[in-house]
């Protein structure tokens, strides 16, 4: 992979990072709060759902981990295994696209 | 041996013998005063076994020929003394990781330096209408206190000996040649930015560094490539985003 691709790579990976960092702590208060009265995924629910505020932050949380994780991964990849290569591209893309279409699948039971 | 050297006693020192395979073979050698890791092998080469490979030339600390691991850990042998890395009067010499080894502990340095030649390590002269006139370099500047902090490397080979990216991933360029890029991009008579910025930017370029700094760690001259490897990260993100790369 060339040497722009390569740089456009890190700065997606810090700046989905950058987003990710207070979507986190977002994300353990949420739990916290959720949690509240039960923990089964009705009761839950019950207490999350009919929000855009919520989906729009999970929406966003989801975007930015379908960004950072398959980056990520194919870096320990290409590290820890001999696999490397446009296969190796090709299947971090197909992750991040699983992410995406699952995470979006969940967001929307928010809306 | 001296009078002093039998009055202090002897220690026993084990030595790599061979190439990848081989063995840990145990020399005894004299305690001297101020002894240090280079006089070892040197008494041991001289003295108990002259097939003994080793390398070395200027014995102090000015040209990085004499690295090696000892006890685990990627030093120059020349100004190592013995009191400080004996443990427990216990001593092991072995070639440094992350290079061939050629024969004992004498490594093959060629990967190392063809790194520095992939990294464009070397200057590049600025257009042919300012060679003929005196650079003008403010020593105060923060390009010229960058490129400072990073020039006086003597190219030993301990950080690149010490990576652990170095380890995973063979093709990385490594800390010294990032080290010398990041202080060629500060200089100020240097034309070769773009170029400079390309070449450490790759698969196997600055990006790929963890910043565990193990050769911030090491460097026995106490530079620090990390800083240096993230100075690069910075610089070109900043050049992608301006569209110059």
């Amino acid at each position: 992979m060339n040497s722009r691709t390569e740089i456009w790579l890190f700065i997606a990976q810090r700046a989905s990072a950058f987003v990710m960092a207070p979507l986190v702590l977002i994300h353990l208060g949420t739990m916290i709060y959720a949690i509240q009265g039960g923990l089964s995924a009705q009761e839950i629910l019950a207490r999350t759902e009919g929000s855009t505020l919520w989906g729009a932050i999970y929406g966003l949380f989801v975007v930015a981990v379908a960004i950072h994780a398959p980056i990520g991964l194919r870096a320990i990849v290409r590290e820890m295994t001999p696999w490397s290569g446009r296969t190796l591209d090709v299947a971090a893309i197909l992750f991040g696209a699983t992410v995406i279409v699952l995470g979006v699948r969940a967001v929307r039971v928010l809306i | 041996m001296t009078e002093q050297a039998t009055q202090r006693g002897d220690f026993v020192v084990e030595i790599w013998r061979g190439k990848d395979s081989g063995e840990f073979v145990s020399y005894r050698v004299p305690k001297r005063a101020s002894q240090t890791i280079l006089d070892v092998v040197s008494h041991v080469q001289r003295r108990l076994d002259p097939s003994l490979s080793y390398r070395f030339a200027c014995r102090v600390g000015m040209c990085g020929s004499c690295a090696m691991t000892v006890n685990g850990v990627p030093r120059w042998t020349c100004r190592t003394h013995v009191d400080r890395v004996a443990k427990d009067g216990h001593i092991r010499i072995e070639p440094l990781r992350n290079l061939p080894v050629i024969r004992d502990l004498v490594v093959d340095m060629a990967p190392f330096f063809d790194k520095w030649q992939r990294a464009t390590g070397q200057f590049i002269p600025s257009d042919s209408d300012n060679r003929q006139a005196f650079a003008q370099v403010e020593p105060d500047s923060r390009e010229r206190q960058e490129a400072d902090a990073g020039i006086e490397c003597i190219g030993c080979a301990v950080c690149y000996s010490a990576c652990d990216v170095v380890a995973w991933n063979s093709d990385y360029l490594g800390p010294a040649a990032l080290n010398r890029v990041w202080t060629l991009v500060n200089d100020s008579r240097d034309g070769g930015r773009t170029e400079h910025l390309a070449a450490v930017a790759g698969d196997a370029g600055c990006h790929q560094c963890h910043s565990h700094q193990a050769c911030m760690t090491y460097c026995p001259k106490d530079l620090n490539p990390t800083a240096a490897i993230a100075g690069l990260k910075r610089a070109t993100t900043k050049s992608v985003l301006r569209g110059e790369l």
